[in-house]
């Protein structure tokens, strides 16, 4: 620390000119959209994205599913592809740096950054899980979705997940969002279209053994209130030789659900696909037919332990529910006091993430996020506006909870921009006229000083073309490299 | 003739919006802050302009304007009005076969575009003014309903401009840019990351 500061004072006197010196932490969406929008509105602004993993681009690398087609124009793999073009493009302006491999909190305290820059934006996500909090949760087989997609994405804490695929024929998703269909599409779809995606290699090896051939998809709500959207729907529905199940029963609408379908278009199309799958459906699943069944108006009470391999999942206790309440987009379920048990030897909660926050950062738990007012950080939860971080803003599900889609950060990032380009102007921000700051050079001697070896986006271009040329060998678009020694290594 | 049905349109947009954010907040829950921004948000200057610029060299603003003076190439235009949030109309002509989004970058107008018209968004969602002229296209496809159902401020006529393609018959045609293209309060679904 010492020397920081000495460096500190020395670089004062050896900067020429005195650039906004920007930093933002994570590098997905909200941090992309973050940088590319700062380096429009300032001409004078020298923008440093950091992020803990050696890999750039957060879920747009590790979050979407191998298996959407990668050539069709409305595929998340197109976009994928876009975006992860603009983001490099963005990265590539002169004024604009990566560095990969630094982890906010131990290579670099959060008190440290707000020293070195003028302008620090969180934008590191939501790395974490909600918890249902009911007995059992822990045990063996139990997962979130979220540690099975970083799983088969290659994400390097996924890895060693390993879920047991090879014990059960029967696998319980509890939510019924777009990342539910997702884990279930990925465990129900024949291998061989797996092959030739950039799926993790030990992924496909495991999905390629698996015995799981039933997908139960579990729903406190109606079908009306399903939580995904038609496009993803429709995609799952559409897996070759795939037996569909939705009880007849559970398709019965309320008049509030009526209402609820007139009010939105999502709601009624998601419904409608639905019910057509259902009357399309044969009554029995053929052999060797895998399954996919919907399930509605349940939620889960507590997991139930094996008799015969103690500490491991093997079904789950769900209590019946019905809808109350509210009226059109505000029923809830309540508990009918009447259970029923689904075997199972995999559950994988989808349920939504979860913000993790850092030292010195204002959190809201209760929300998740960080108490902010478009993009300012407050400096507790009360909501009192007056009581701002200066300097500190965040963007992205940190800022307003893990919901929507890539381009939802983009206005995102926009109002978070407005918010320091407003700060500048009215002279709330120390500006870099006002006084200097040591930025990227600061940065970077602080690290140095650590021992912390930060990856520039040089080198994972020798990553990314590393993976293609692994993944062109097995016929693959990318092999990716999926422990952070390889990453390492082929970094430097 | 003309002003009232303006009005009329105008007063559905308003209404259609409003009921879009009504609905919007209450299912999901999305704190207002998010809703306020919209306005001064737009003067923010647009960051995406260059990028898509750069995608579709081979349509240069001079050979438009120059078409235009041309009888047979002015066979190949076709009039086309963007009406912005702020009520502001402007005139474009539009080569036969280059989309709406093309159209309104090529001519400074805001529309995003995030995903470069591949369909995987929908952020250059665009209101149809007229109905005539919306029962003139195509019917929309399940790609563009997929997209269309995260727009906010969906109305009966709601399009995506990527999937308007200049033809002869719709010279002539109005596309109001909805106050928001905002998508934070379409929430009312679990997130895909992508």
């Amino acid at each position: 620390m010492y020397k920081a500061r000495a460096w500190l004072s020395r670089s004062f006197t050896a900067l020429s000119s005195n650039p906004l010196r920007v930093c933002v932490v994570g590098s997905g969406p909200a941090g992309f959209y973050t940088a590319e929008k700062t380096l429009k509105a300032h001409q004078e602004a020298q923008v440093d994205i950091i992020d803990r993993l050696p890999t750039p681009f957060g879920l747009v690398r590790s979050g979407v599913a191998p298996d959407h087609p990668e050539t069709k124009a409305s595929s998340p793999k197109k976009l994928q592809q876009i975006v992860i073009n603009q983001f490099s493009r963005v990265v590539q302006h002169e004024r604009c740096s990566f560095f990969g491999n630094v982890t906010l909190g131990s290579s670099v305290s959060l008190s440290e950054l707000r020293q070195l820059y003028h302008v620090v934006v969180l934008a590191y996500g939501a790395e974490s899980d909600r918890a249902l909090g009911i007995p059992g949760e822990d045990l063996i087989g139990v997962h979130s979705a979220r540690e099975f997609v970083w799983w088969y994405n290659g994400h390097p804490d996924g890895k060693n997940l390993s879920p047991d695929l090879k014990s059960t024929d029967t696998a319980v998703i509890l939510g019924q969002g777009n990342v539910a269909l997702d884990v279930a599409r990925i465990l129900l779809r024949p291998t061989e279209e797996l092959a030739t995606t950039d799926i993790a290699s030990y992924a496909w090896t495991a999905l390629e053994g698996s015995s799981i051939r039933k997908v139960y998809l579990v729903g406190r709500r109606g079908p009306v209130q399903a939580a995904c959207t038609a496009k993803e729907l429709r995609e799952i529905l559409g897996i070759k030789n795939l037996y569909v199940h939705i009880r007849e029963d559970d398709l019965i609408k309320s008049p509030t659900d009526e209402e609820e379908m007139k009010n939105s278009r999502i709601q009624r199309r998601v419904y409608e696909l639905l019910s057509k799958a259902a009357a399309s459906a044969s009554s029995q699943p053929m052999l060797g037919q895998r399954e996919l069944h919907f399930v509605f108006f349940r939620k889960p009470d507590s997991f139930l332990e094996s008799n015969e391999r103690s500490g491991h999942v093997s079904g789950v206790h769900f209590e019946k529910t019905a809808l109350k309440g509210g009226g059109p987009g505000k029923q809830y379920a309540v508990g009918t006091g009447e259970f029923e048990d689904l075997d199972c030897g995999m559950v994988l909660k989808s349920i939504g993430y979860k913000s993790v926050p850092v030292n010195g950062l204002p959190f809201d738990n209760h929300k998740g996020i960080v108490p902010n007012i478009r993009g300012r950080v407050l400096k507790n939860i009360s909501g009192d506006s007056s009581q701002v971080e200066n300097g500190l803003y965040v963007c992205g599900w940190l800022k307003r909870g893990p919901t929507g889609i890539i381009a939802t950060n983009l206005y995102c990032a926009e109002e978070t921009v407005g918010s320091i380009s407003e700060d500048l102007e009215q002279g709330v921000l120390a500006s870099s006229s006002g006084l200097p700051k040591p930025g990227r050079e600061g940065l970077l001697q602080l690290l140095d000083n650590r021992n912390v070896r930060p990856v520039p986006f040089s080198a994972w271009e020798k990553i990314d073309s590393e993976e293609k040329r692994l993944g062109s060998l097995r016929n693959k678009p990318k092999e990716k490299l999926t422990t952070y020694e390889d990453l390492l290594k082929v970094a430097t | 003739m003309l002003l009232p049905r303006l009005l009329r349109v105008g007063a559905f947009m308003v209404k259609e919006l409003s009921r879009g954010g009504c609905t919007s907040i209450s299912r999901t829950g999305c704190t207002r802050q998010h809703w306020r921004p919209f306005i001064e948000l737009q003067s923010v200057p647009r960051v995406f302009q260059g990028s898509i610029f750069q995608k579709y060299p081979h349509f240069s603003t001079t050979a438009e304007n120059d078409a235009s003076h041309g009888s047979n190439k002015q066979k190949d235009m076709i009039n086309v009005t963007f009406v912005d949030k702020d009520g502001e109309e402007k005139n474009i002509k539009v080569p036969v076969g280059m989309s709406m989004l093309e159209a309104a970058h090529e001519n400074d107008i805001e529309l995003e575009g995030a995903c470069e018209g591949s369909l995987a968004c929908s952020t250059c969602h665009v209101i149809v003014m007229d109905m005539d002229y919306y029962n003139k296209l195509e019917d929309p496809t399940d790609e563009e309903n997929d997209m269309l159902d995260l727009a906010f401020g969906l109305t009966e006529t709601s399009r995506l401009g990527c999937q308007i393609v200049a033809s002869p018959e719709l010279d002539g045609i109005r596309l109001a840019i909805p106050a928001a293209t905002r998508n934070f309060a379409v929430d009312g679904y679990v997130p895909k990351p992508h």
